[in-house]
């Protein structure tokens, strides 16, 4: 639906009078929306930033803001060319796509009249303001364990965000699961029980606070069964979505964190880039919009308590073809070097370094061919705000020159994964929607 | 919209005179001072970036097409191979598919004049002011091929260009670069300096736009063409570069032999 | 009827290095600002990636990130006796064009002027007499070199560039320029390699008695992340720079060195396709209300704002002047008026250099790659019998070897035949070129105003160009030229191919983008359209970037000083001109 413009100024200003909370800032990035709808990413960084007035109920505010943003509600709740917290986004799922709701103060199509019991109900439960069950696309699985008090934290501050009159479109979902009723039986059979909190630190109960419960790392991290619960045994081991594979954060030195220290995952998480890798597809927006943002305190205690994930157990080697190292090389030597240089080893933050890069190295060629065939986009982020990119490849290489040049840097320098196929790039190039490489090729 | 070259004319769309070009030309559309075109963006946070999104190369996509004739192609090709003739120390013009190359550059953008200004009103001008004709490149040869043939015709029996002793097509094409024919609508000089160039161009440009032929140009004078990274051969002076020429779209190597 | 847009403390006009630099600072001082571009965005991973940004054809010949005359030229005559005609294609300059401008093509060539350049007139009056400028309209700049210095400084750190100072707080460094002025900091990375060609140079250069010393180079020599946050990489010596977009990251450019930083101010947005007609003023003409521009659908709007800034390329903002009616025009064939006055250009001859026995591989190579003297440029050399004012630096300048372009034959070679093609396979490895880079100083004929005759897209008259070498550049450039080729044959060539400054001023052959002047700064309004804080002497709230601000042009590329005074200007508006708007120059 298209909002007039007139409507969502209003609705804006009125906003602005209702919380009081006059920014400069803030109504200069919003006063665009005047002349082009939709509310560009630097806005809404700028919007989870500002400044928030002292006040009876400021410290609440405050702390309510922190916790949304290490929720990266933000990252759900705001379609591609709507109002920060609006809702609309479309999340596609095998069983059809569900829109999220607007999160935003307005009384009749927000939260703006939701008690604070029953957002603690929807949080921890699943249960919307009529009853309904919610899909768990919101992830109510790993919200339960959010502690009253930040659950009341983060309505206080949802309730500070300026209103929007904006109702997302209806879910499309396939029957049965259009019944809401359907998630009842969900929830018996695969929510899980609060975490157990062993006798650990409090850095690394906070971690595992936040990578469980607001963080929800593990909606991507964990691979998923066919009813998109977690797969048992295998949490945070990396998990496929939306043609990216979120990699595997546990210990293991080849695809997982084993390699990283601690130091490293913070900055991964403040800048978007270390010496190690890039964030890029997902990842750069989760770190752009939540984790670039969060404080020091809660970064360090994530990476503690990732540090502490048990590596896990290592792939068996599949010895590359030979052809497909020597064509690989060459395609490397002439596409890649420019950046990655012919060694391989990068420049550290601006381009990744590929030997014992765990991302090159996950069990699934996802992401490889998903960043060679599209591109990718480094998150900007205030500490860095250069959105470093690789080119798209689609025009350029066939599908058997990308699964040469993957099969080739996932096994040179020491490197070792599983080949990757012609098919396999086809059905990355069919999936992404992508061009062929039809220009002539020279003998 | 007619009067695109009407300097009196009103305000009109830029995008329908993008449309158009400046003197009517087709060819020109959705494209912007040559770039990826679109409508006027408002942008904040980051340049706009989407998946796949590539500015690639795309004149080469036009391969097959053509815009000289029979007769013009034998003009195009014959003169072709006096400015690059063959002998063993590489392709000649043709052997690299030149004549290919100029057929696609004057039936594309470059040709139908993408970007030149060609509206009026028009005067010879001076040697110094350039290219001052009403012609589209493309057009700009039809007419001086055309004006080729009948000055070879009358001084050569009616022979066609093509059909001339080598030496006596070297003749013409110095008295052409001399600008001592008088090729009508055509200053000789200047066609003479165009083809040239479109030669060469042809010659040494990436494979992809339909000449250089199996990048053997490249391969006679040395140049390891679309290479990224040298950081290993800036201290190594004087030594021999061996490594394989490659185009924007690879090379042999790339490839199951 | 133009739509009204919502007001902002400033437009810019042109989204390039000028136009980044002074978003980028009015923003950091809280202003809301607007910039209008009127070309496309363009960025390095789409625009001009290392996947196909190796393309010479597209780039260099069919002007890829050029301005398309087809859209957007101007008329041009060598004197105010002829008619001036239209640039039907680009040829002596290559204009850029789209979001970073130029400074998406440029070589990276990061150059500060001579503490003498800024006093041309008085210090050649001083040391040579009167008659040294006769016959030349060169002034003297309102701002001197110790001015400009910490904004030189400024714009090195933005772009990383790689070098060695020569001249550090007045004590000469070894390896650096000995002629240049007083730094106050060494270069942030150190220089650029030097491969075979510039190495024979420098050799040549010191054993016959000159200073050689590395380019200051926008290439840089290692990964580099700028005041701003923003990172660059190290460059590859990939030798597709001048005339191309660099696809990784390695050359200063607005995309690679400034606009992810601008972007992500709050109060700051772009408008790409937004193509500026004219500058609105109050009735009295006293005060600029906005611009009017027009979208790529046509439509045409209003931006009004307390504050305009002309950041367009130097014709452009001279054409844009004209057309706003803002300044007494200039008139070449009386020599009265000032918008468009002093226009000049840069003084250009080559020697190309030919070895029968080495290899110089000039493929490896990077826009600013070379060494240098400065031996023969501005005062640096006493003038007192030469008969003219003025110089160059010589430069082994191997920017890469781009075959259509540089396929170079030694003398005696015919341009096409067996002998060129036998000849172009033996020398393309075996030669490079010394660039003589010389100065241009204005003279009275020269000029920019509107064309009479011919009308652009939007039906407004073109700007007219009209220009000629003064017979001081073309002795300089001469005088220059026979330097780098003693210098030439010091290094043991087989052969040189001198390329002298040729004479009308033609067109068609690619020289160099320096045009500069028309919109001079100055010390009153009598003899320039600016004050030292390049803003309107005629308009208070106007501001003119670029190099349309030089009263002439000295013997170095224009980028860095074009950014200095723009650093100089958004200073004086942060510190002194919100505090009390209005003339920071007392008439």
């Amino acid at each position: 639906m298209t909002l007039s413009r007139r409507w969502l100024w209003a609705a804006l200003l009125a906003g602005t009078l209702l919380v009081a909370v006059v920014v400069v800032t803030w109504l200069d990035a919003m006063a665009a929306v005047r002349d082009t709808p939709g509310d560009p990413p630097p806005a809404l960084v700028a919007l989870l930033l500002r400044p928030i007035a002292d006040g009876p109920n400021a410290e609440v505010i405050r702390r309510g803001r922190a916790l949304t943003v290490a929720g990266d509600c933000v990252g759900c709740h705001t379609r591609a060319d709507g109002l920060p917290f609006a809702g609309g986004l479309g999340i596609k799922t095998p069983f059809g796509v569900i829109f999220s709701p607007n999160l935003t103060g307005d009384r009749a199509t927000g939260i703006g009249a939701w008690t604070a019991d029953e957002f603690a109900r929807a949080m921890a439960h699943g249960i919307g303001r009529g009853g309904e069950h919610l899909y768990p696309a919101f992830p109510y699985t790993y919200f339960r364990t959010v502690t009253r008090g930040d659950d009341d934290a983060i309505l206080a501050y949802l309730k500070t965000l300026p209103p929007v009159r904006y109702t997302p479109p209806a879910n499309r979902l396939v029957f049965p699961v259009s019944l809401r009723p359907a998630i009842a039986l969900w929830n018996a059979a695969f929510l899980p029980s609060a975490a157990v909190r062993p006798n650990r630190s409090p850095e690394w109960n906070r971690g595992a606070y936040l990578v469980d419960g607001l963080g929800h790392c593990g909606v991507c991290h964990t691979p998923k069964t066919v009813a998109l619960s977690d797969k048992a045994g295998e949490y945070l081991r990396g998990g496929k979505l939306d043609h990216w594979l979120a990699p595997d954060l546990t210990g293991n030195p080849r695809t997982g964190l084993g390699r990283w220290s601690a130091t490293d995952i913070v900055e991964y998480l403040r800048t978007a880039r270390n010496a190690r890798a890039n964030a890029a597809g997902p990842m750069a927006e989760v770190v752009t919009y939540s984790t670039a943002l969060m404080s020091d305190a809660d970064l360090a205690s994530i990476a503690a308590y990732l540090k502490t994930l048990p590596a896990s157990p290592e792939a068996v080697a599949v010895a590359p073809d030979a052809g497909a190292m020597r064509r690989g090389a060459a395609i490397y030597v002439d596409a890649c070097a420019s950046c990655h240089l012919a060694d391989g080893r990068g420049q550290p933050r601006l381009f990744p370094p590929l030997p014992g890069n765990a991302g090159l190295q996950q069990a699934s060629s996802t992401t490889l061919l998903h960043v060679i065939l599209a591109g990718a986009r480094t998150g900007p982020t205030p500490a860095r705000p250069t959105a470093t990119t690789m080119p798209s490849f689609a025009w350029k290489l066939t599908d058997g020159e990308v699964a040469d040049v993957s099969t080739y840097v996932r096994n040179a320098w020491g490197n070792r994964a599983a080949p990757v196929g012609g098919d396999d790039a086809r059905a990355m190039r069919r999936a992404l929607r992508l061009t062929d490489a039809i220009l002539p090729r020279p003998r | 919209m007619t009067h695109a070259d009407d300097p009196a004319r009103g305000m009109i769309g830029r995008r329908q005179l993008f449309a158009l070009g400046a003197a009517g030309a087709l060819g020109a559309a959705a494209r912007h001072d040559g770039m990826v075109g679109g409508t006027s963006e408002r942008i904040a946070g980051t340049l706009p970036w989407a998946d796949g999104q590539a500015d690639a190369p795309d004149d080469a996509i036009r391969a097959g097409t053509a815009f000289l004739t029979t007769a013009e192609r034998a003009f195009v090709t014959a003169a072709a191979d006096r400015l690059i003739p063959p002998d063993p120390t590489g392709p000649s013009a043709s052997q690299a598919d030149v004549p290919d190359f100029i057929d696609r550059q004057l039936a594309g953008g470059f040709g139908h004049g993408e970007h030149y200004y060609l509206a009026g009103p028009w005067a010879k001008g001076l040697p110094s002011q350039g290219y001052q004709s009403r012609l589209t490149p493309a057009a700009y040869y039809r007419a001086a091929i055309a004006a080729v043939a009948d000055h070879v015709g009358r001084e050569h029996g009616g022979k066609a260009f093509a059909d001339l002793a080598p030496t006596d097509q070297d003749a013409v094409l110095k008295a052409l670069e001399a600008g001592k024919v008088d090729l009508g609508q055509v200053d000789a000089k200047q066609f003479f300096a165009m083809f040239l160039q479109n030669v060469k161009e042809g010659y040494f440009s990436d494979p992809l736009y339909g000449g250089n032929r199996d990048m053997a140009a490249w391969k006679m004078i040395g140049f390891p063409g679309a290479h990224y990274d040298y950081s290993e051969w800036v201290t190594r002076h004087g030594e021999p570069v061996p490594l394989a020429p490659v185009g924007l779209t690879g090379r042999p190597g790339w490839r199951k032999a | 009827m133009a739509q009204r847009m919502k007001p902002v403390d400033a437009v810019i006009v042109g989204f390039g290095w000028t136009g980044a630099i002074m978003a980028q600072q009015l923003c950091d001082a809280g202003l809301s600002v607007v910039a209008l571009e009127r070309g496309a965005a363009q960025d390095t991973s789409t625009g001009f990636a290392t996947t196909f940004d190796q393309d010479e054809l597209r780039y260099m010949w069919r002007h890829k990130l050029f301005q398309n005359v087809a859209h957007s030229t101007l008329t041009i005559r060598n004197n105010p006796g002829q008619t001036a005609l239209p640039m039907r294609h680009l040829g002596a300059f290559l204009l850029g064009t789209g979001v970073g401008g130029s400074g998406v093509h440029w070589n990276g060539q990061i150059w500060r002027a001579l503490p003498s350049d800024f006093r041309t007139r008085s210090h050649n009056i001083e040391r040579y007499g009167a008659a040294s400028v006769e016959g030349l309209t060169v002034q003297d700049w309102p701002v001197s070199y110790a001015d400009l210095e910490p904004h030189y400084n400024t714009f090195d750190l933005l772009c990383g560039t790689s070098g060695k100072a020569g001249n550090l707080g007045g004590a000469t460094q070894p390896g650096g320029n000995p002629f240049e002025g007083p730094r106050s900091a060494e270069f942030p990375n150190p220089p650029l390699t030097y491969t075979y060609g510039p190495a024979l140079f420098a050799d040549a250069a010191a054993r016959t008695g000159h200073h050689p010393f590395p380019h200051p180079a926008g290439n840089l020599s290692r990964p580099y992340t700028n005041p701003l946050g923003i990172q660059m990489g190290q460059c590859t010596y990939c030798g597709f720079c001048e005339k191309f977009g660099c696809g990784n990251y390695s050359k200063a450019s607005p995309q690679a060195s400034i606009i992810p930083y601008v972007l992500t101010k709050p109060n700051f947005v772009l408008r790409s396709e937004s193509e500026v007609l004219r500058v609105e003023r109050t009735p009295d003409g006293k005060r600029a209300t906005g611009v009017t521009y027009v979208d790529s659908s046509g439509a045409e709007f209003f931006q009004p704002a307390d504050i305009v800034v002309l950041a367009a390329y130097q014709l452009h903002n001279v054409h844009l002047m004209l057309l706003s009616g803002i300044g007494p025009p200039y008139d070449p064939a009386t020599g009265k008026g000032l918008v468009g006055k002093n226009y000049c250009y840069q003084t250009m001859a080559n020697i190309e250099v030919f070895f029968d026995d080495k290899l110089i591989n000039p493929f490896i190579g990077a826009g600013s790659h070379a060494s240098v003297i400065d031996d023969y440029n501005g005062d640096n050399f006493d003038h007192s019998r030469l008969g003219f004012i003025g110089g160059a630096y010589i430069a082994a300048l191997v920017t890469g070897g781009r075959p259509i372009e540089m396929t170079r034959t030694p003398p005696g070679v015919p341009a096409w035949g067996l002998d060129w093609k036998r000849a172009a396979a033996k020398y393309y490895r075996r030669s490079f070129n010394l660039s003589v880079h010389g100065s241009s100083y204005a003279q009275r004929g020269n000029g920019l105003d509107l064309d009479p005759t011919y009308r652009d897209q939007f039906g407004r008259p073109m700007l007219r160009m009209t220009f000629d070498f003064s017979p001081n550049d073309v002795k300089m450039s001469n005088y220059c030229a026979d330097r780098a080729i003693e210098i030439a044959h010091a290094m043991g060539v087989s052969a040189v191919k001198p390329k002298r400054l040729k004479t009308p001023f033609d067109i068609v052959p690619y020289q160099t983008t320096h045009t500069i002047g028309g919109t001079m700064m100055g010390a009153t309004p009598a003899d320039s359209v600016c004050n030292r804080y390049s803003q309107s002497w005629d308009v208070s709230n106007l501001f003119v970037t670029g190099a349309g601000l030089f009263p002439q042009n000295f013997g170095y590329n224009p980028t860095a000083t074009v950014a200095a005074l723009a650093y100089l200007s958004a200073e004086a508006i942060k510190t002194r001109y919100l505090k009390a708007p209005g003339a920071l120059v007392t008439a």
